[in-house]
């Protein structure tokens, strides 16, 4: 492990009610996240990845277990800490993007730079993934990589300490999608951005520093990679 | 088809926040059309059936003093059926606890052929006897068998209460001169003729007669006949039953009913149009896969059409028959507070099947025609497309962002808002317009208030004076007023000589009481809308500008003037000035011109006084006892009675106003925000993950409707001010003008509760926001 420790997750279990069945997402996950590490966490669908990532940003929070931020107990938050701690440290990336369509791209990143406490500016941010050209372009005037590029983007401008990102290239052809990662993994290097990117694309895993594999709720297996490899190298 | 049906049930249930909205505003609409044309049909029917059993007369005539023969001679008019002769005048009744004005009248046997009395309890009366009526015994708590001093022409009597009863002719029962019916201080009081004749001094003679003419005989023709008749006896000139005061404040009030029964069930059902329009359009574009698979599954377009049509329908049906209920008990209500002013025997108030058919029928048309454009989408929706999920929406910058300084000042929530807006500009118009009419029907119903707080001011502050005014029975010398200013806490006096008259300009003419009044005077002038007291001439008329226009006449020209009292004098008058006031048809000229016109001396048939407050009894009781002392109005009393009088009707219906504003601002807003919501809770959690806090998610949800509140309320205050001056111009009558006024407090009032219900209505928002479920809202495409 590169970094000083930044998540810590003990005995991570997570039930959900769907209608009036239970459903058991997480059992007892055990997991250590380094500052500045790329982690891929792969799996296939319903295996537990999102639940992983929603508890890890925030969004959700755990049925038993513990989760800390640094020093920070996140497993019995309020909605106000949470919303703090994704507000300052977290950035977030989706398979469908999620931007306001009623806003332009420098916009859309700006919505999250307003709300930082040390952001760059949107400018800088959509530089830092190509899109200087396309600024003031509505959602509804860019390709689905040039959306999820400036999702990335809108992640990066609040300059977070993690970037946790779900499915981003699972909406992308094989081309855009290795330009979305090259930007992710662009971020993570020159930034240092801890980032936690989950696919069920077996083939991202080899730019990752350490890959999860996650099977029915629990971590099967940890493998390491002696080099990351290029989004470019990239082939699926 | 059943599974759709079972569809439609719970989509129903689970809007049923938006359903209810609309629903909501459906019966307001529904309630004030059944409820108000109920009413006036009641009023209506209730006058009908009493008239035509009380055998009401058609024409009506006064004189001064008319010997018995000459009814021989009224009777042989062509076109007569019959006729009723009676004696009247002015009197003073007082019991132990009390006192009041009251309008004796001659009954004959049966309580008249005319004009029947209706018994209400006791018996009519006989000799020794009077039967009073029945708003007066209430107000006064007087009963049959309760003993009263009457005293008429300056002549006591005691007299027993044999009876109350009504009487078709004073349904409204106003005291003379006055603005409302004041039960507590005036009362009609029926005696048999022989003692009525003896108490009046009119032995042998009457000085009221009415009509009753054959079907088909026209009642100028009539009038025109009976005029020369009476003329000598001093005739004031006869009337048709339209002109009856009585008859004209029902009529008057049932017209005002008919308007409330179209004005505002139109502007609520075009809100619930809308409101229709924006939730089914939510509920097809939120239903593309549900309307796609239905369509591969093979149902056909008239399915899914009738589907969501149904969907529309349902809503206003349920709100139709809550409206119902609503509007029958709303229709009682109404018409209980109409029996507190009209005295019918019987209110004959009924559920109208007929306008509850068309109130329902309107509501479903209105409900059809907001779904309309919606249910043609879905049913014109490819299923493949709709398999699909919707692109993006469209945006682009706002006009006014293209404006580099609008660009800088507005931050990124408001730029939302006004670019989602801009998007829909119909649907943000309308939703605009909504909120605007629920401030306008409050300046509308509101208003009123401060219309008559104006006419009361302007009647009986800048214009009236005089602590007191005194009527005396018959003319008296000049002389008389030096009598009265010896009297306890009189500050001064002023003479008042009042001669009923007819105006006639070319082929007008109009029935008005010409008062004369010395120049200069104080205690009661002659006021217009602006405030300022127009000065009289000494030679030349002040009128009405309401009466000049009736007359066709204009400043300079010279009107010819009847005076209808015994002498029957006639001369000409040039009018000096008109002068907008708001009360009665007035004529004004100097107390030297009448008594030139008059050629009679210097006599006054009134005064104004002014009163110390400390010696109000002390006077009240000298001028009890001064027998040529018709009666004593007090400022005091007559403000205190009109305020109680329109207070209590104004607090009822501005509740009711209140009620129906709330409901559309808040049936508005509620599906506006609710729509939104919906159509952006994906965008809303995406804040929520990026770190806004549920305040700030808020805050962004609802910049569109605050958008549009800050549109509405200026364009409603607007929109209200149209409605209130085509109110005061439906009212214009020679009974009173209601003047354009409207105070800051109903400004305040109107644009508050409005702002009120917005803001109340959109934090309901804070708790879809804080149930939002982050994870479920971004897992998907859709």
């Amino acid at each position: 492990m590169s970094g000083a420790r930044v998540f810590l997750v003990r005995g991570l279990s997570k039930t959900y009610r769907m209608g009036e069945v239970e459903v058991t997402a997480l059992r007892g996950v055990d997991l250590e996240i380094a500052e500045g590490e790329l982690v891929v966490v792969l799996g296939p669908s319903g295996s537990g990845k999102s639940t992983l990532l929603n508890v890890l940003g925030g969004l959700d929070t755990p049925s038993a277990g513990e989760v800390r931020w640094r020093d920070e107990e996140l497993s019995h938050a309020d909605d106000a800490t949470l919303t703090r701690f994704r507000r300052d440290h977290v950035g977030f990336v989706f398979q469908f993007y999620n931007l306001v369509p009623s806003l332009t791209a420098r916009e859309n990143v700006a919505l999250a730079a307003e709300i930082a406490r040390d952001p760059m500016t949107p400018e800088e941010a959509l530089g830092l993934v190509d899109l200087s050209a396309r600024l003031d372009h509505f959602p509804s005037q860019l390709s689905g990589g040039e959306q999820q590029r400036v999702a990335i983007a809108r992640a990066v401008v609040k300059r977070p300490d993690v970037l946790l990102c779900d499915e981003p290239t699972g909406a992308l052809d094989i081309a855009t999608g290795r330009r979305v990662l090259s930007a992710l993994a662009g971020v993570n290097r020159e930034l240092g951005t801890t980032a936690v990117i989950i696919t069920h694309n077996a083939a991202i895993a080899a730019m990752a520093d350490r890959v999860l594999h996650v099977h029915d709720g629990g971590i099967a297996r940890v493998q390491r990679n002696e080099r990351r490899a290029v989004p470019e190298e990239l082939a699926w | 088809m059943t599974a759709l049906w079972s569809k439609l049930r719970r989509d129903l249930w689970h809007g049923r926040g938006q359903a209810l909205a609309i629903a909501v505003v459906v019966a307001c609409a529904v309630a004030t059309s059944a409820g108000s044309v109920a009413t006036a049909r009641a009023l209506n029917r209730s006058r009908d059936l009493y008239y035509a059993r009380a055998n009401m007369p058609d024409v009506f005539a006064d004189a001064t003093r008319v010997p018995a023969p000459v009814a021989a001679r009224l009777a042989a008019i062509p076109g007569v059926a019959e006729l009723e002769s009676r004696t009247t005048g002015d009197g003073r009744v007082s019991w132990p606890g009390g006192s009041a004005r009251v309008r004796v009248s001659s009954v004959s046997a049966g309580g008249g052929r005319l004009g029947t009395l209706r018994l209400r309890s006791g018996r009519l009366p006989g000799r020794g006897e009077a039967a009073i009526s029945e708003g007066f015994a209430e107000a006064a708590g007087l009963h049959p068998g309760d003993r009263l001093s009457l005293v008429v022409n300056g002549r006591l009597q005691p007299i027993n209460i044999s009876g109350v009863a009504l009487s078709p002719e004073f349904v409204y029962a106003l005291p003379p001169g006055g603005l409302f019916p004041d039960d507590r201080h005036f009362g009609l009081l029926w005696m048999a003729p022989k003692d009525a004749e003896a108490a009046l001094d009119m032995q042998g003679a009457f000085d009221e007669v009415v009509f009753k003419l054959v079907p088909g005989a026209s009642a100028a023709d009539v009038i025109g006949a009976v005029d020369p008749v009476l003329l000598p006896f001093g005739g004031e000139g006869a009337y048709g039953l339209d002109r009856l005061v009585s008859n004209r404040f029902l009529s008057d009030e049932i017209t005002q009913l008919d308007n409330m029964a179209t004005v505002l069930p139109a502007i609520f059902l075009g809100v619930a149009a809308f409101l229709v329009s924006v939730t089914l359009s939510r509920l097809i574009a939120s239903q593309r896969m549900q309307i796609g698979t239905l369509r591969a599954l093979g149902y056909g377009s008239n399915a899914i059409g009738l589907h969501y049509g149904s969907y529309a329908a349902a809503i206003a049906l349920a709100g139709a028959l809550a409206g119902l209920g609503l509007g029958y008990a709303f229709g009682a209500y109404m018409s209980r507070m109409y029996m507190e002013f009209y005295r019918f025997p019987v209110l004959d108030y009924r559920a109208d099947p007929r306008a509850m058919a068309s109130a329902t029928a309107l509501a479903l048309l209105a409900a059809l025609v907001g779904a309309a454009g919606s249910v043609r989408r879905a049913v014109r929706l490819a299923p493949a497309e709709a398999m699909r999920p919707p692109a993006p929406g469209r945006f682009k910058p706002t006009l006014l962002e293209r404006t580099g300084l609008a660009r800088a000042l507005l931050s990124l929530p408001s730029r939302m808002s006004l670019r989602g807006l801009a998007r829909r500009p119909v649907r943000a118009a309308l939703g605009t317009l909504g909120i605007a009419s629920s401030v306008a029907v409050l300046v509308a119903g509101a208003f009123f208030g401060d219309a008559m707080d104006f006419m009361l001011r302007l009647a009986l502050e800048d214009a009236l004076r005089a602590d007191a005014t005194v009527t005396f029975i018959h003319p008296v010398s000049h002389a008389a007023l030096d009598e009265l200013a010896r009297l306890p806490g009189v500050r001064a006096v002023e003479p008042v000589r009042e001669e009923p008259a007819i105006l006639r300009a070319g082929p007008r003419s109009r029935r008005v009481a010409l008062t004369g009044m010395p120049p200069g005077a104080e205690l009661s002038r002659v006021v217009g809308e602006d405030g300022r007291p127009v000065p009289i001439p000494a030679s030349g008329m002040v009128i009405s500008a309401r009466l000049a226009q009736l007359l066709g006449v204009r400043p300079g020209d010279r009107i010819r003037v009847e005076l209808l009292d015994g002498r029957r004098a006639v001369g000409e008058l040039p009018l000096a000035a008109t002068v907008n006031d708001v009360l009665g048809l007035s004529a004004t000229t100097s107390l030297e011109s009448l008594r030139r016109l008059a050629q009679l001396g210097n006599v006054v048939t009134g005064a104004n006084l002014s009163v110390e407050p400390a010696s109000r009894d002390a006077l009240q009781r000298a001028l009890d006892d001064r027998p040529s002392v018709a009666a004593v109005a007090w400022r005091s009393v007559t403000i205190t009675a009109f305020r109680k009088t329109v207070a209590e009707s104004l607090l009822a219906f501005s509740g009711m106003l209140v009620g129906f504003a709330v409901a559309i601002a808040g049936g508005v807003v509620y599906s506006a925000v609710r729509s939104s919501f919906s159509e952006r809770s994906r965008e809303l959690a995406t804040l929520r993950v990026i770190g806004f806090t549920r305040r700030e998610v808020w805050r962004v949800l609802v910049g569109e409707v605050a958008l549009q509140l800050v549109l509405a309320l200026p364009l409603g205050a607007l929109l209200g001010l149209g409605l209130a001056a085509l109110t005061t111009h439906a009212f214009q009558s020679d009974l009173y003008r209601i003047p354009l006024v409207i105070d800051r407090s109903t400004w305040v009032f109107a644009l508050g509760v409005t702002a009120g219900a917005t803001l109340a209505t959109s934090l309901v928002a804070l708790r879809w926001i804080r149930r939002l479920d982050l994870a479920e809202a971004l897992r998907s495409g859709d």
